[in-house]
């Protein structure tokens, strides 16, 4: 499925590897039993890794992974299914996580803001989107009152700003 | 036996309609399309093609019955639904009806 | 009141903008419903059983009168001639078209007002006490921080897609009208050893199907840290609350079935983890511009005692008789406290036409500096009226229809929708309301029988908070035919009790009756200046289960 990245609609060159599909050379994306189970054989390979966590694994289970992966993958196995969002924060702001955030699964350009502000930065869509339409959807909404992964400066912090300056 | 017809609510406003004959909707009971017993199906895909076409939301079957005063839905909601708030005769389907303006509890 | 600035009115008209873009793609086909469904709902539309219900935020139930009366513009053009107040501090209009529903919300953004997070599984609309700012038993202002709520939890990007949804109620005062106790939080204000002011926090609370009495998970709460704590409650709850089972996903549940001392604890871990990581202190600044906008408006110097008003009263029985139903102490020597009823003997609780807005809205623009609020009881207030105005006030109410003196009284009904307009009741809840006003419409009645809180639910989903009323019904389907079950010793105040079932259900039919038997129990057992609540207390479900079914 094509990914949206850096404000681009982009080809998806990860493999994603069933628990049984036999290893292949090039950037693969696991889950997250298989990485528990063959940690050692895939972390001795050559070639990028990623992993997916559905929503109801959790960040702490890899969280003392993380140098190993380039890549996490978030699902989201309905869009109204917000564990994610808490999933995303933690790996970038708890646990530092620098690498690649994907969102996969339902994911509609009407929670993108939602997402990116969470700290995801690459989203696997439908085939056929639009990407204006999803570039659209980062700059519906200017304003932000909450804090978040994305660190952009909230309407509070910017009129805190305002007043020692003025 | 068991009458059915088909219900929804309008796409633009809302409003509640049934499924008439030719794929129409109607928001009158008594001019939509009754299927007899389980002869349910061809009516269902009428009103999927009417949700396809953003015509309608959700559709459903609803059962009816035949009485001296006409066609009655039978449970309680969906009599409702056909004429209006119980307790606002001025609106919904009744509205311009005459009937008993009394604000009191009579069950349906 | 609070005013917008460039970034709320920025984010309003954005939002407008981006719904009526949500509407053009629905209607061209580019969502199906199942897709609109959510994002409709999060913008307060609902398809409910006649046309589409759009519920309109009133933020902590503040209103100015320019407000209440783009209300009253908007009942008109876009609806029927009027709205239905409901037990959030809410409006709802009951006959939008989906299409008209951006202008709507335009006409709405041009006086500061939206229909953002009204419904769906995000933060809903924070409510608080209506006398907010003018009680005399406030310990500090809790519109500050409603507001402040408010725009934090505005299009939360973690927590716009909850297990369910979620509700946040704050009271500046020890004497609860806020409910805050049946919340899935409630925040109390209170003071430390120190004098700071704080707050204190309890979570889980709520109706519903499964009621339940919240429970404190900080005793004491500085004011700096509310923001990150909101956020550690709201984490451990998007993360655990439980999404296999619509009736098992609030709060309460998660509450319940961890414990209250393992939720405490995994909230706390989650604040200490969010105070290093991604602190929100509130800024003093911040804090201090929004208490601006709180300020009391310009009082005159007026002396406590009003001889204009006390005339009035020796001299006018109906007037006094309102007064006494309507009018509570003002913090401000010389002024009071009106709460308008919105329960008319035999009409629809909360509803409100145009004109009567209007004229609402006139009142409160000539005798109250403009402002306006609206209660969890389905009543309106007028919170600045000098003393010496009442007699005039009570006047321009009368004029509109408006001055039924009935507040706190039998007749002063809480009822939800019901299933006269709502998808999901099961039985009417209005007529039920209209009945039994009806049966005890005489004032001196009502008076001898005093402060009795009647609410009534169309369904168990409880928005008639039928569990925490004095006397509460709650209406079930029982093979296709409307019931309703009978609670007694509900309370939502600070000491806070779920109702006690009396037993099996009464046909609508028999309801009223069920009512006046209780009520004649209540008058039969009760002692010197005993409110129905304590007779109940004193006396138990014995005496009235026993006169409800004795024919049986």
């Amino acid at each position: 499925m094509p990914l949206v990245k850096d404000d681009a609609l982009i080809q998806d060159n990860w493999t994603r590897l069933d628990d049984d599909a036999a290893m292949i050379d090039g950037p693969v994306v696991v889950s997250l039993e298989r990485w528990l189970n063959e940690r050692d054989v895939l972390a001795s390979r050559n070639g990028a890794l990623g992993v997916v966590l559905t929503s109801h694994e959790t960040p702490e289970q890899i969280a003392g992974d993380l140098d190993r992966f380039s890549l996490v993958c978030l699902e989201f196995p309905k869009f109204t299914d917000g564990r994610a969002y808490s999933h995303a924060r933690k790996l970038r702001e708890r646990f530092g996580f620098k690498g690649e955030l994907r969102a996969v699964g339902n994911v509609l350009r009407d929670q993108f803001l939602f997402m990116q502000r969470c700290g995801f930065d690459a989203f696997e869509v439908a085939e056929g989107t639009a990407l204006e339409d999803w570039l659209r959807a980062t700059t519906e909404i200017s304003v932000a009152y909450q804090s978040a992964a994305d660190r952009r400066a909230t309407a509070m912090a910017q009129r805190q700003d305002a007043c020692s300056t003025s | 036996m068991t009458c059915s017809v088909v219900t929804a609510n309008r796409l633009d406003d809302g409003a509640v309609v049934y499924l008439a004959p030719e794929g129409r909707w109607t928001g009158c009971l008594d001019a939509a399309l009754v299927a007899r017993d389980d002869a349910t199906e061809p009516l269902m895909a009428m009103a999927e093609r009417a949700v396809a076409d953003r015509l309608v939301v959700t559709p459903y079957l609803i059962a009816v019955e035949d009485g001296p005063k006409g066609r009655l839905a039978s449970h309680i909601k969906e009599r409702i639904r056909a004429t209006g708030p119980t307790v606002r005769l001025d609106l919904g389907k009744q509205a311009g009806q005459t009937g008993s303006t009394e604000a009191r509890y009579v069950s349906l | 009141m609070y005013r917008y600035d460039e970034f709320d009115h920025t984010l309003v008209a954005e939002r407008v903008t981006q719904f009526r873009d949500q509407v053009r793609r629905r209607v061209a086909g580019e969502l199906t419903e199942d897709e609109f469904k959510p994002l409709r709902l999060m913008n307060g539309l609902y398809l409910q059983l006649h046309a589409y219900m759009l519920r309109v935020a009133v933020p902590y139930g503040v209103l100015s009168a320019h407000q209440m009366r783009r209300l009253a513009h908007i009942a008109r053009v876009y609806d029927k001639g009027y709205g239905h107040f409901t037990t959030r501090q809410n409006i709802q209009y009951n006959w939008p078209r989906l299409e008209e529903v951006p202008d709507l919300l335009e006409e709405l953004a041009e006086v500061e007002m939206h229909a953002i997070q009204t419904s769906g599984n995000c933060i809903r609309n924070v409510t608080a006490d209506q006398f907010a700012g003018v009680a005399a038993d406030e310990i500090d202002d809790p519109r500050v921080y409603a507001e402040i709520i408010r725009q934090w939890s505005t299009l939360h990007p973690e927590f716009s897609f909850l297990p369910r949804k979620f509700k946040i109620a704050i009271t500046g005062a020890p004497n609860d009208r806020a409910a805050v106790k049946v919340h899935d939080i409630g925040l109390r204000m209170v003071r430390n050893e120190a004098d700071e002011p704080g707050f204190e926090v309890i979570v889980g609370g709520g109706q519903g199907r499964t009621p339940m009495i919240g429970h404190v998970v900080r005793g004491f709460l500085p004011v700096p840290d509310l923001l990150t704590y909101l956020d550690a409650v709201l984490r451990v709850y998007n993360q655990l609350g439980r999404r296999d089972n619509l009736c098992k996903a609030r709060i309460k549940i998660l509450v319940h079935e961890t414990g209250v001392d393992e939720f405490t604890r995994l909230v706390e871990e989650e604040f200490a983890a969010m105070s290093r990581e991604s602190p929100q202190v509130l800024p003093g600044g911040e804090l201090a511009r929004i208490r601006a906008y709180f300020q009391p408006p310009a009082y005159r110097d007026l002396r406590e005692a009003a001889p204009t008003l006390d005339l009035a009263l020796a001299t006018d029985r109906a007037f006094a008789q309102w007064h006494a139903a309507s009018v509570s102490a003002h913090k401000q020597p010389g002024y009071a406290i009106v709460t308008i009823s919105l329960k008319p003997i035999g009409g629809i609780p909360g509803d409100a036409s145009a004109e009567e807005m209007e004229a609402v809205a006139d009142l409160a623009e000539r005798f109250s500096f403009s402002e306006i609020r609206v209660t969890h009881e389905q009543n309106l207030v007028l919170p600045d009226v000098a003393k010496e105005n009442l007699h005039a006030v009570w006047q321009g109410l009368k004029a509109a229809g408006l001055a039924t003196p009935n507040v706190g009284l039998v007749t002063d009904i809480i009822a939800c929708p019901g299933l006269d307009y709502c998808n999901l009741a099961n039985a009417r809840s209005i007529p039920i309301a209209q009945e039994i006003s009806e049966r005890f419409a005489d004032l001196d009645r009502q008076h001898d029988i005093g402060e009795l809180k009647v609410k009534i639910s169309g369904c168990i989903n409880a928005c008639g908070h039928h569990h925490v009323g004095h006397i509460g019904i709650l209406g079930v389907d029982k093979k296709g035919i409307e019931h309703y079950q009978i609670t007694l010793g509900g309370d939502a105040t600070e000491t806070a009790a779920l109702g006690d079932i009396v037993g099996p259900a009464f046909s609508g039919e028999k309801v009223t009756d069920a009512v006046d038997t209780i009520v004649a129990v209540y008058l039969e057992q009760r002692r010197d200046g005993e409110r129905f609540l304590e007779t109940y207390r004193r006396v138990g479900l014995a005496p009235f289960k026993e006169k409800l079914y004795a024919s049986r």
